[in-house]
């Protein structure tokens, strides 16, 4: 219950720091999305090493600029003299194509339940509400581990787990858009001049909808990001000798006291990831609509 | 009253008869279990034994009513590795992963409180942006990273505090704070916000305008009415959002709580274990989600008359 005067002043700071392109943060975050997003498409160029070539004689070398350095390994080698750049580099892009791949499975999903219950009321739509009230009950990581120790762990599993992770969110958004939209006039008026719901769903439904779900795929990106390191930093997600963000640092922690960096450069890989992706979907969120702000 | 506490039983019903499905159905994706979780070595008697013992060779149906007679009775199987009821392996792992919990509950409350009043009080100067980065980097920061930035520098490199175990009140810090950093992140936007509804409400310019100071009006009016979401979230979000961190941290820390049990069990197999692991954590959080629920309603009437 905010006051009217309240939302007229953010929607003039909104429009203010829409004009200008952003604040200083926001454009610090675009900046570091096009680059974080160029070296994962481009790892494979860019990468100075194989991820799974090891080098027995220049194991656990620190960064360059330190005694012992390996000339080549700006951020040192690890336990198997495997260069961390590159392995960090190969890390993201695949945390960050099983991130995309989540959550369009995610939006799919939810979104798609989210137009039946908004659509059709009655029972289908109280059994929808119910799974999304389970969803939320249930601590998700817990199914994701009991499922993928019994399927064991690989990339389609991994991947379907992370795109069921955050479903009940975009089919929240979708049901509670499209019931407000169908209590409008203009609904009413293509319903009275004979067009079906697939056709209203298609042309009056969904580019209503498309701005809060960007918001949200945006957002949910982070979160996938955080349960797939959190899973492969457990040893239940990717598989090694695959590099991923959060396997590297699972693994890297034997060698802590002595070699920090093995876990400190994918460490800090993935929080860049996550503040620059937050960043952005608070941003859009802020853009989006005056109604999604304050949450 | 008694409408909307049947109306919870029910809910809280249905979702648990959910959660037991899930593992069931979990357990049962890749076809045979005994193949699954045994592996190769097995003579052919042997596997035929246990397809018999576990009735893997009956229908479906057959199985999964046999899994929730065993359900409702208690009747959870063995642990693989401990060869003992895994009511107990898990039984024995509830208090370390209760007293952490605790913690951190306690400190998220400690601090999420005070930063989510400031910050609605103080939104349009630097302080209140300033508590909302704090806040928003919690949600940034996944745990385990926290935790392994925490061991590196405390107990590596300036030795102060020790990594595994939970023998002394130093044990406790770094997990609770592992714990924590997710929680404030959400709770101090949820008292910000719940406090910016309160604030923004006529009784507050009424308070203000009777002439009461404004530590009063702040404190009594305003957290003490929105105190009551506050304490809801807590309840319904925090216990959730605990439950998945403690997998995490428990499993860093050596910590010999119910979410190490966890992990370990996935690793190793355990799917007894695990399978009533998960069930006891769910009910754990979904009888939180519960109380949190009546006790909402019976502070504030308007939620159990709105719903009914």
């Amino acid at each position: 219950m905010t006051g009217l005067a309240d939302i007229v002043a953010r929607h003039r700071r909104r429009r203010a720091g829409a004009a200008a392109g952003g604040d200083i943060i926001q454009r610090i975050a675009l900046l570091l999305a096009v680059l974080l997003a160029a070296a994962a498409i481009l790892t494979p160029l860019i990468a100075p090493f194989d991820p799974l070539d090891q080098s027995l004689i220049s194991r656990l070398r620190p960064p360059a600029g330190f005694d012992r350095a390996s000339p080549g390994h700006l951020f040192g080698t690890d336990e198997l003299g495997r260069d961390v750049l590159s392995r960090a580099l190969y890390g993201m892009r695949l945390t960050l194509t099983l991130a995309f791949v989540g959550a369009l499975i995610g939006l799919c999903l939810g979104g798609t339940l989210g137009v039946i219950a908004g659509l059709r009321r009655g029972w289908l739509e109280d059994a929808i509400m119910a799974l999304v009230d389970m969803q939320i009950a249930i601590p998700f990581t817990l199914v994701a581990l009991l499922v993928l120790a019994v399927l064991g762990s690989n990339v389609t599993v991994l991947v379907l787990v992370l795109g069921v992770a955050g479903w009940e969110q975009y089919a929240r958004i979708v049901r509670a858009e499209v019931r407000r939209l169908t209590g409008q006039p203009f609904i009413e008026a293509a319903r009275a001049a004979g067009a079906g719901t697939v056709y209203i769903a298609r042309r009056h439904l969904l580019p209503n909808v498309v701005s809060p779900l960007v918001v949200q795929f945006t957002l949910a990106l982070s979160n996938i990001v955080i349960l797939e390191s959190t899973l492969s930093f457990l040893g239940l997600g990717v598989q090694p000798p695959q590099p991923s963000l959060g396997s590297m640092v699972g693994l890297g922690r034997d060698y802590m006291p002595t070699a920090p960096w093995i876990v400190l450069a994918p460490a800090a890989l993935i929080v860049t990831l996550t503040f620059t992706v937050q960043i952005l979907g608070d941003w859009l969120r802020d853009r989006a609509d005056v109604r999604l702000q304050e949450r | 009253m008694t409408d909307y506490l049947l109306r919870v039983v029910i809910k809280m019903a249905v979702t648990l008869f959910a959660i037991v499905t899930v593992t069931f159905v979990a357990t049962r994706l890749s076809g045979n279990p005994i193949d699954t979780f045994l592996g190769e070595g097995l003579t052919d008697e042997g596997r035929d034994a246990l397809i018999a013992y576990f009735q893997l060779d009956r229908s479906i149906w057959h199985q999964y009513v046999a899994y929730l007679r065993g359900v409702v009775s208690g009747e959870f199987g063995l642990s693989f590795i401990e060869r003992r009821p895994v009511t107990q392996v898990v039984a024995a792992r509830l208090w370390p992963s209760a007293q952490l919990l605790l913690a951190s509950i306690g400190l998220t409350a400690a601090v999420s409180i005070p930063l989510g009043v400031l910050a609605a009080l103080y939104r349009k100067s630097w302080i209140g942006s300033a508590v909302m980065v704090v806040a928003f980097s919690g949600y940034a920061v996944p745990n385990f990273v926290l935790a392994v930035v925490m061991i590196l520098t405390f107990s590596y490199w300036l030795n102060w505090l020790p990594v595994v175990g939970n023998g002394t009140a130093l044990h406790f810090i770094m997990p609770t704070i592992a714990m924590s950093g997710v929680l404030i992140a959400a709770l101090t936007r949820f008292t910000r916000n719940a406090m910016l509804d309160v604030l923004g409400q006529d009784f507050i310019r009424t308070a203000r305008a009777k002439g009461l100071p404004e530590l009063a009006v702040v404190m009594r009016h305003g957290l003490g009415n929105a105190g009551v979401t506050v304490i809801s979230v807590i309840g319904l979000q925090i216990a959730s959002l605990a439950a998945a961190g403690s997998v995490v941290v428990e499993t860093i820390f050596s910590w010999p709580g119910i979410g190490q049990l966890l992990v370990t069990a996935a690793i190793m197999r355990d799917y007894p274990v695990l399978q009533f692991g998960v069930i006891a954590v769910a009910v754990a959080v979904v009888l939180i989600n519960a109380i949190t629920d009546v006790a909402y309603a019976l502070v504030d009437p308007r939620i159990r008359l709105a719903r009914s």
